[in-house]
């Protein structure tokens, strides 16, 4: 059997499961800050065989959702500028802007390219000489160092028509952020095992130290996050908050100091813009002054009319954990993949979304 | 043939046109009916009712892992007619050439259509050409159309799956929606997957040696398993429940699936069958796929239940349940 295959096995669940229920203690609440988590977690149905005191909670991870519609504006009046092509990610496109998606300014006529990595983005610029390719990069921590290395290629190959309009942002502000504001109770934390295994997952240590929650590094298998839930639980009864990796054959306690050392070359902390927190400090990656030839920000400064939200949308309030999908009345009747209000239903990794596609009526 | 490249004049009745047909299609696809020379093919037919279908190709890239655009085109159309229990009589292949695309290309999937047909043993009876200007196409569109003949007492319907049914499929899903996609974002594997392209109707005849008593059967094609299930279940206001650790999904193609964020439910299959029978008979049914190549990795994977008509549900590996939703807008660009 593969290593696959031998992670999706039900008999390997079962005893995690068994020792999930049968642990006892009172209601707790986990939640998971991962997209990819969130996904993972409804495709393997595990909310469902979760017993009743556990009740589990998806946080702000899916970069296409947290990333602001200012942002987003200011992506659609970079595409509009004579002689750019913007390029960003294909799930990108359909998300509602203030006015308009990207999507829309396309079919206006405007090049938007899609493509799948920053070194996509690369290649278009070699391939145009005669046009400035802007990407529109969002992500964390795990697509930071793509981001750097495309930007010293570009610089070693003495590219003059790429740029990079970075929104990138930082897990770890926005987890901070989002406990901080505490309307949400969060007694444990699956902690992203993409992120960590750049940052590492020492990065993580905060949680118990400086919060007193348990977290465990999870990979994104049904039977790692199992795995992980067993942990936290066993943390939170035993009242003995700790970090545990339960991803650790891909996650180090450090991480990849290579990769992140190329990120900390290139990049530099500034404020961000986070739908739903508003702005949050030293939380996005911003290129160094070094870099400016590369930065979309310094070479196409732009004038950007303040933003705008759909009034029905809750994406907000469903990235801080405080409302569910199944709280915003526009869910499955005037929002849904076909025809998104918010961005937490186009992403594959937003949890209306997920709701939509694994939990739309209950099983 | 001299010209190393289609020209318009390939496409406009002139001699050009007529010395790609002579010396390129007919004596690739040469048959009885083709010998005709007529604007229409004739044929005797033997009892029964007449299944008629077509299908159009438009697949990026038209070379993939395992197969091209002309098998494709040969096969869909031939389980098209498959799936409704008809025995293919013929095909018709219509083209639609680009200005530009290079013979040795077009030579190419001419030549694996016919080892196609042959192989199957369905004949291509009739046929067209068309070239338009550069850019008005991506190299090769292919239409096929097919005609068969369904035998007496076989009623395979979409809207015939009843509650306590059995669903099963004949093989491993996923494969081509792989082949296709890792060739278009330019990805290699250890251990390449390969399209599943292949003819059904054999498969089919031998299921239906078995008993004719097959409620539904159809390839899932584009949309993968995931959305034929569903129009089943929507066709037949029934509800069909599917266990996870049942799908047989290759480890490779589980592996690119996690690589490039795909879900082998919804990826395209272009050799597989999923049939909803009576119970009782599933076994038998199985027994006969297994000894067929086509049917080699036969297997059941879930069951038609009476509560929650239109909804699919799949019992998860650890033992949860979730929906198993439509594709909605497009995972993926066009997969075939
Ligand atoms: S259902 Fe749609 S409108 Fe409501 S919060 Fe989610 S994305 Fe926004």
């Amino acid at each position: 059997m593969s290593l696959l295959a031998s992670f999706r096995d039900s008999a390997r669940a079962k005893p995690i499961l068994e020792r999930i229920r049968a642990r006892r203690g009172g209601p707790v609440s986990i939640m998971e800050f991962c997209g990819g988590h969130t996904v993972a977690i409804f495709r393997s149905g595990i909310r469902s065989v979760m017993p009743e005191r556990v009740r589990m909670l998806s946080g702000p991870g899916c970069p296409v959702c947290v990333t602001s519609n200012a942002d987003l504006d200011r992506a659609a009046a970079l595409a509009k500028l004579p002689g750019v092509i913007l390029a960003t990610y294909g799930d990108m496109l359909k998300v509602p802007g203030s006015h308009e998606s990207l999507a829309e300014v396309k079919a206006q006529g405007y090049p938007v390219e899609v493509v799948y990595s920053t070194l996509d983005a690369l290649k278009l610029a070699a391939a145009h000489p005669d046009r400035e390719i802007v990407f529109f990069g969002i992500g964390f921590e795990t697509t930071a160092p793509a981001a750097a290395a495309a930007v010293l290629q570009a610089e070693a190959k003495k590219l003059r028509n790429f740029s990079l309009c970075s929104v990138m942002k930082l897990t770890i502000p926005g987890a901070k952020a989002l406990l901080s504001m505490g309307e949400v109770n969060v007694d444990g934390v699956i902690g992203p095992g993409h992120v960590a295994s750049i940052i590492g997952a020492d990065a993580w240590r905060f949680l118990p130290e400086e919060y007193g929650i348990p977290v465990a590094i999870s990979g994104f298998e049904p039977l790692d996050l199992l795995a992980a839930t067993d942990a936290i639980l066993g943390m939170i009864d035993d009242g003995a908050p700790d970090l545990v990796n339960t991803y650790s054959r891909i996650v180090k306690p450090e991480g990849n100091r290579k990769a992140w050392g190329a990120v900390e070359r290139v990049f530099e902390l500034r404020g961000a813009s986070w739908r739903g927190f508003g702005d949050i400090p030293a939380s996005g990656l911003a290129l160094r002054e070094e870099f400016a030839a590369f930065d979309a920000d310094r070479r196409f400064p732009l004038d950007i009319p303040p933003s705008e939200e759909h009034p029905a949308c809750r994406c907000g309030e469903v990235l801080r954990g405080v409302a569910e999908p199944t709280d915003c009345t526009a869910f499955g009747a005037a929002c849904t993949p076909e025809h998104p209000l918010g961005p937490c239903m186009v992403s594959s990794e937003g949890s209306c979304a997920a709701y939509y596609h694994y939990k739309r009526q209950a099983v | 043939m001299s010209d190393t490249h289609i020209l318009l004049a390939h496409g406009s009745g002139g001699t050009r046109m007529h010395a790609l047909i002579r010396d390129l299609f007919l004596p690739a696809f040469d048959n009885p009916y083709l010998r005709q020379g007529n604007d229409q093919a004739l044929f005797e037919t033997p009892s029964g009712r007449i299944a008629f279908t077509t299908d159009s190709y438009v697949v990026q890239p038209v070379i993939f892992p395992g197969g091209t655009i002309g098998e494709l085109a040969v096969h869909g159309t031939i389980n098209d007619l498959a799936v409704g229990g008809a025995r293919p009589l013929g095909l018709s292949v219509g083209m639609i050439l680009e200005e530009g695309l290079e013979m040795a290309l077009l030579e190419d999937i001419v030549r694996r259509m016919k080892a196609a047909s042959e192989e199957a043993g369905v004949p291509v009876v009739t046929g067209d050409t068309k070239v338009v200007e550069r850019g008005s196409c991506d190299k090769i569109f292919i239409n096929t159309s097919g005609v068969g003949i369904v035998p007496e007492g076989v009623n395979i319907d979409g809207a015939a799956a009843r509650h306590g049914d059995a669903v099963i499929i004949s093989g491993s899903i996923g494969d081509h929606g792989v082949a296709v996609m890792s060739e278009r974002r330019g990805v290699q594997f250890s251990t390449p997957v390969v399209s599943d392209t292949q003819p059904l109707h054999k498969l089919v005849r031998r299921m239906l040696g078995v008993t004719k008593d097959i409620h539904v059967m159809r390839d899932p094609t584009r949309g993968g398993v995931a959305t034929t299930l569903n129009e089943i279940a929507g066709q037949s206001r029934v509800g069909i429940e599917i266990d996870e650790e049942a799908l047989p999904v290759s480890d490779e193609v589980n592996g690119a699936c996690d690589l490039l964020g795909l879900d082998p439910l919804y990826l395209a299959n272009e050799g597989k069958l999923i049939a909803i029978l009576p119970d009782e008979h599933a076994e038998s049914v199985l027994d006969a796929m297994r000894a067929t190549p086509e049917g080699a990795g036969a297997c059941r994977i879930g069951r038609v239940v009476e509560d929650r008509p239109g909804i699919v549900r799949m019992n998860t590996g650890i033992g949860g349940t979730r929906i198993v939703n439509v594709l909605s807008g497009e995972m993926l660009p066009r997969i075939c």
